[in-house]
C-alpha cells in the first residue's frame, strides 16, 4: 500500500507546526475569554504586557521558564528511550530533600558557590534515585513506568507532608516547612541581566539556576545527539527490538535513562528553595513536572524547542497571574483552562495539521520536502 | 475475442512530487486472466488501488464493461462487481468463516437471517467452483492457503465478477500456490475475470493469459504469455538486461565454522518453534534453510545470533560454544565474527528514523573506531558510511538522509554492507531480497557469492525457493520446528516443496 511519505523541511517541523498548533490554542481560549463577557485582543494584551511589560515581569517569566526547562529536559530524555516520566513532579518534589540537606547542614559554613554545587548534587542523586525504582520495575519485572511513575508522585507527595510537618519542621513554627536558609545557601539573582539591557527590576525571583537550566539543556543535546550513551538511548526509543539486535542492554539503558531524567527533574527543586524561598515548603513543585509534559510535547524532546517552550508556558503562568488581577471575570481558574487548551492543541494535538501542512508543502516547493519514492508493495 | 471487462484510459496519480502511475492505458479481456508484473514501487499497488476505489485518480477514465464509471470507495468497485484479494488478509482471525463472509454486508441488526443466508450461498459457491472451507472453522484455525480461500469467497460472495489478487502467493507453499491457480482457472472458465498482481515471473508464465509491465509507473509492454518469454518480461521490468540465474563456481567447504546440536526454541506463547535441530555450516559454503513462512527458521537464526534464548541445545561458533539457553549477547557474537542480517529489515536490522550513517554502524556503535571517548566520533562515521555507500552504489549517496527515505533495495544494502564489511566469519543472512527490486537482487546474490568464495560460512534462511536454489550449496528444509530433510543443489522445486509441506515428514511419523 502506498502511503507518500513526507518530511517537512526543519523550520516547518520546529516552527511552523508548533505555531499553528498555539495559534489555535489561543483562537479557542480567545472564545472562551468572549464567553465570559471580556474583550480577548485585552486580554491578550494584559497578558503578553503582565509576562514581558517591564523588567520585574520578564524576571518572573524566566524564573517559571526555569522550573520548565529542567522539567521538560526530564521528560524529553526519557522519552527519546521510549519511556514515559510522568513522575516528573515527584521526582522535583522528593529532590527538595536534597536540596534541604545540604541548605541546612552547610548554609552558615560555606558560600553560594560551594554549596550550590552540592546542592546541584544533592538534587539530581535524590530525583535520580526516585526514578530509580520504577526503572527497575520497568526493566525487570515490566511494571508499566507510566503507573508507577504516577504512583511515586503521589508516595512523594505523603513522604513531604511527613517530613516537612514531622522532621524537618523548626519546633517553634506553626508553618509545615523548614527554616530559612542562611545567605551561604542562597542562589544569586540574575536581576542585573535584565538591568544591564535596561530593564529595571526591584525585585525578581530569576536567580542562578536559570543558567544551570541553559548548561543542562546544552548537555542533554550533547548526550542524546553526541554520545554513545545517547546513541543507544534513542535505538532504544525507536525500536527495542533493533537495541536488543545491537547488543544494547535494555535493562541497563531503561535505569539509566530514568536516572538522568530524574536528575533532571530533581534540579528543579534549586530554583524555588534556593533561588527564590530559601526554604523548602510544601508544594512548592506547583505542578511544574506536568508542565513539562507539555513543554517536552511542544519542544519536540529536542531542547531547542524545550527552552522556547519552557519560556512560553512562563509567559502563560507569569502573563496569566496579572490577567486574572486585571480582568475581574477572569479567575485563576481560566488561566488553567487557558494553558490546559495549550497543552491539548501543542501537545495532545500535536499532528493534528500536520499532514495538513504536509500536503500544502507537497504540492507548493515538492524539492524542499524531501519525499521518499514511493513505496509500492 | 472476448470484450473488455476492464478498461483504464490515461489513469495518472500522484502522490506530491513522485507519479505513482503516468498516463495508464490497459484493457483486461472479460474471461481472462490477466497479469500485472514489475518492481516493487513501478505502481502495480497503487494502480489495483486506484481500480478498487481507495485511491482517486488524478485524471482518467475507469471503464467497466464499456461504460465510465466513477469509483470513489470500494463499495462502489464492489457494487460494480470488482472484488479484491489483499496480499495482507484482511480476515478476523478470532471470528468463523462465515462470520467474516458477511462481514460488512451484514444486513440487519440482528445476524440469524443474514448468516443462514450466507451458509447456503457459501455452499452454492462452494460446488460451483471448489472451494472447499469449513464455513464454522475459526481462521486462526486455518492455515494460510485456506484463509486466503475465504478471502476469495468474501469477493465472491458479494458478486464479484472481476478478482484482483494482490501477491497472492507470497505466503503460500508451491503446491498450496498449485492449488490457487487450479481455483483461478476454475473461475475462469467459470466466465469471471482475474487480475493477477505479482513480481513472480514463474507465475506469470505459469496462468496468465496476457500479461502488462509496469515500470516506474507506466505500463511499458502488454503481450500474450504465449508470446513471450520470462528473459523478455525480466528486461521490461527492468530496464536492462538482468542475469536470473547465479553463476558460480562449486563450494570448497573447509573447516566447520558453525555447529547447531539439538536446538529447541519456544515462542512467547510456549509454543515450540524449533524442535531438536542439528546442522552444520563450513567455511566456503552456503548453506540454504527452504520452508514456508512460520515454520521455525526466524526463532532458529535468531537464536543463533543471540537475539532469542534457546530453551535447550548447543550452538558452537568456532569451537567455542556460545550460550544460546542463558547470556547470548548480541554485541559479544559480532565480536567473535558472526554477522547476522536480520530477516526484518524495517524493525530490526534497521532503525528507519535514523541517518543513513547512525544505521551503518548499528551493532558495532561501541567499537573504538567510531568512538573519541563516550562521544560518537562524528566524522569518522560518516566517512565509513559514504565508503559503504560506494562499495555497494547505495542510492542516493548521502550519508545523511533519513533511512525511511531510501527504498528497500538501498536499506537492505545499508544492512549488508554493515555486516559484510566487518569481515566476519559467519555470515546469517534472513530473507536477502524481501521487498528488493530484481537489479538489487542480483547484486546482493553476487556478494553473498563472493562471500562464500572468500572463505566464509554463510548460513541463509528465505522463503524464495528460487533464491534458495540458486544460492546454497545445501539445501535444508525446514517444517513445523524440524529439519525434515537435506538436499543439494541440484534438488528439484517438486521435491522440495514436498518437503515444505511436511508431505515427507507425515509418512515417516506413520
Amino acid at each position: 500500500m502506498s502511503v507518500p511519505y513526507a518530511k517537512l523541511p526543519r523550520w516547518a517541523d520546529y516552527g511552523l507546526i508548533p505555531f499553528i498548533n498555539l495559534l489555535v490554542a489561543f483562537i479557542v481560549a480567545g472564545l472562551v475569554v468572549l464567553l465570559v463577557g471580556e474583550n480577548p485582543f485585552r486580554a491578550a494584551a494584559i497578558l503578553i504586557e503582565g509576562a514581558f511589560g517591564g523588567g520585574q515581569n520578564i524576571a518572573y517569566t524566566l524564573y517559571y521558564a526555569t522550573n520548565f526547562i529542567f522539567t521538560g529536559l526530564a521528560v524529553a530524555v526519557a522519552f527519546h528511550c521510549g519511556l514515559f516520566n510522568i513522575g516528573g513532579e515527584g521526582q522535583a518534589y522528593i529532590a527538595g530533600l536534597g536540596v534541604a540537606m545540604v541548605g541546612l547542614t552547610f548554609d552558615t559554613v560555606l558560600p553560594w558557590w560551594l554549596n550550590f554545587p552540592l546542592a546541584i548534587l544533592g538534587a539530581a542523586l535524590v530525583g535520580a534515585l526516585w526514578a530509580l525504582i520504577p526503572a527497575y520495575l520497568q526493566a525487570k519485572r515490566g511494571s508499566h513506568i507510566v503507573i508507577t511513575t504516577i504512583m511515586f508522585n503521589f508516595i512523594a507527595a505523603s513522604i513531604m507532608v511527613y517530613m516537612l510537618v514531622d522532621v524537618l519542621k523548626p519546633l517553634t513554627s506553626m508553618a509545615p516547612q523548614t527554616r530559612t536558609f542562611q545567605p551561604g545557601a542562597q542562589l544569586p539573582k540574575l536581576n542585573w541581566m535584565l538591568e544591564a539591557v535596561g530593564f529595571s527590576v526591584r525585585s525578581g525571583p530569576l536567580n542562578v539556576s536559570f543558567l544551570l537550566a541553559l548548561v543542562m539543556a546544552f548537555l542533554v543535546w550533547l548526550l542524546i545527539w553526541r554520545t554513545k550513551l545517547g546513541y543507544e538511548i534513542r535505538t532504544m526509543g525507536f525500536s527495542p527490538k533493533a537495541a536488543r539486535y545491537a547488543g544494547i542492554k535494555e535493562a541497563r539503558i531503561i535505569v539509566i535513562t530514568m536516572m538522568i531524567s530524574g536528575a533532571l527533574a530533581g534540579m528543579m527543586a534549586l530554583n524555588p528553595i534556593m533561588g527564590d524561598q530559601h526554604r523548602v515548603q510544601l508544594d512548592f513543585v506547583t505542578g511544574a513536572g506536568f508542565v513539562g509534559i507539555a513543554v517536552a510535547l511542544m519542544g519536540r524532546s529536542h531542547p531547542a524547542g524545550i527552552v522556547p517552550a519552557a519560556i512560553l508556558f512562563g509567559m502563560l503562568y507569569q502573563g496569566g497571574a496579572e490577567l486574572a488581577f486585571e480582568m475581574p471575570n477572569i479567575s485563576r481558574d481560566m488561566i488553567v483552562i487557558i494553558q490546559g487548551l495549550v497543552i491539548l492543541f501543542a501537545g495532545a494535538l500535536e499532528h493534528m495539521f500536520r499532514p495538513w501542512v504536509q500536503t500544502v508543502f507537497a504540492s507548493l516547493s515538492p524539492q524542499t520536502v524531501g519525499m521518499a519514492k514511493e513505496q509500492g508493495v | 475475442m472476448a470484450d473488455a471487462a476492464i478498461e483504464l484510459v490515461g489513469i495518472s496519480k500522484s502522490f506530491g512530487p513522485v507519479k505513482a502511475n503516468r498516463d495508464i492505458h490497459l484493457e483486461v479481456r472479460r474471461g481472462t486472466i490477466h497479469g500485472i508484473i514489475g518492481e516493487n514501487g513501478a505502481g502495480k499497488s497503487t494502480l489495483m488501488s486506484i481500480l478498487y476505489g481507495f485511491y482517486q485518480a488524478d485524471s482518467g477514465e475507469i471503464r467497466v464493461g464499456g461504460k465510465p464509471v466513477p469509483i470513489r470507495t470500494p463499495n462502489d468497485a464492489i457494487a460494480l462487481g470488482i472484488g479484491m484479494v489483499h496480499q495482507h488478509f484482511m480476515l478476523v482471525e478470532n471470528f468463523t468463516v462465515l462470520e467474516n463472509i458477511i462481514l460488512g454486508a451484514e444486513g440487519e441488526a440482528l445476524l440469524g437471517r443474514s448468516i443462514a443466508k450466507a451458509r447456503s450461498e457459501l455452499a452454492r459457491l462452494e460446488r460451483e467452483y471448489g472451494l472447499e472451507v469449513d464455513p464454522d472453522a475459526l481462521i486462526e484455525d486455518l492455515p494460510v492457503g485456506l484463509q486466503q480461500r475465504v478471502e476469495i469467497l468474501k469477493a465472491l460472495y458479494r458478486g464479484a465478477d472481476i478478482l484482483i489478487l494482490d501477491e497472492p502467493t507470497g505466503v503460500l507453499t508451491p503446491s498450496e500456490a498449485d492449488h490457487l491457480f487450479r481455483i483461478l482457472n476454475q473461475l475462469k472458465d467459470q466466465g469471471k475475470t482475474v487480475v493477477l498482481i505479482t513480481h513472480k515471473l514463474r507465475e506469470i508464465m505459469a496462468i496468465t493469459d496476457t500479461v502488462s509491465v509496469m515500470r516506474q509507473g507506466t505500463i511499458v509492454a502488454t503481450r500474450e504469455t504465449s508470446e513471450t518469454t520470462v528473459e523478455e518480461l525480466a528486461e521490461l521490468m527492468v530496464g536492462r538486461r538482468v542475469l536470473l540465474r547465479v553463476e558460480k563456481e562449486p563450494a570448497r567447504a573447509g573447516a566447520i565454522k558453525l555447529e547447531v546440536k539439538n536446538l529447541t526454541v519456544k515462542d512467547g506463547r510456549g509454543v515450540t518453534m524449533v524442535d531438536d535441530v542439528s546442522f552444520i555450516v563450513q567455511a566456503g559454503e552456503i548453506v540454504g534453510i527452504a520452508g514456508v513462512a512460520g515454520n521455525g527458521q526466524s526463532e532458529l537464526i535468531e537464536a543463533i545470533a543471540g537475539i532469542r534464548r534457546a530453551e535447550f541445545g548447543t550452538v558452537v561458533l568456532d569451537d567455542k560454544p556460545i550460550d544460546v539457553t542463558g547470556r547470548a549477547d548480541p554485541a559479544e557474537l559480532r565480536e567473535r565474527g558472526l554477522a547476522h542480517v536480520p530477516e526484518d529489515r524495517h524493525h530490526v536490522g534497521l532503525v528507519l528514523a535514523f541517518a543513513e550513517n547512525e544505521n551503518s554502524i548499528l551493532g558495532y556503535h561501541y567499537e573504538s573506531l567510531y568512538l573519541k571517548g563516550p562521544f560518537l566520533n562524528i566524522d569518522a562515521i560518516v566517512a565509513d558510511a559514504e565508503d559503504k555507500i560506494e562499495k555497494y552504489d547505495i542510492r542516493p549517496p548521502n550519508a545523511r538522509l533519513r533511512t525511511a527515505n531510501f527504498s528497500g533495495g538501498n536499506q537492505q544494502k545499508i544492512v549488508l554492507a554493515r555486516e559484510m564489511e566487518q569481515d566476519p566469519g559467519v555470515l546469517i543472512v534472513g530473507q536477502p531480497t524481501r521487498g528488493v527490486d530484481v537489479g538489487a537482487i542480483e547484486f546482493i546474490h553476487k556478494r553473498l557469492i563472493a562471500m562464500r568464495d572468500a572463505g566464509k560460512a554463510v548460513l541463509l534462511i528465505s522463503v524464495e525457493l528460487d533464491e534458495i536454489r540458486s544460492l546454497s550449496d545445501r539445501i535444508l528444509v525446514m517444517f513445523d520446528g524440524r529439519v525434515v530433510g537435506e538436499r543439494g543443489p541440484e534438488a528439484t522445486e517438486g521435491e522440495l516443496g514436498l518437503l515444505m509441506a511436511g508431505v515427507e515428514a507425515k509418512e515417516a511419523a506413520e
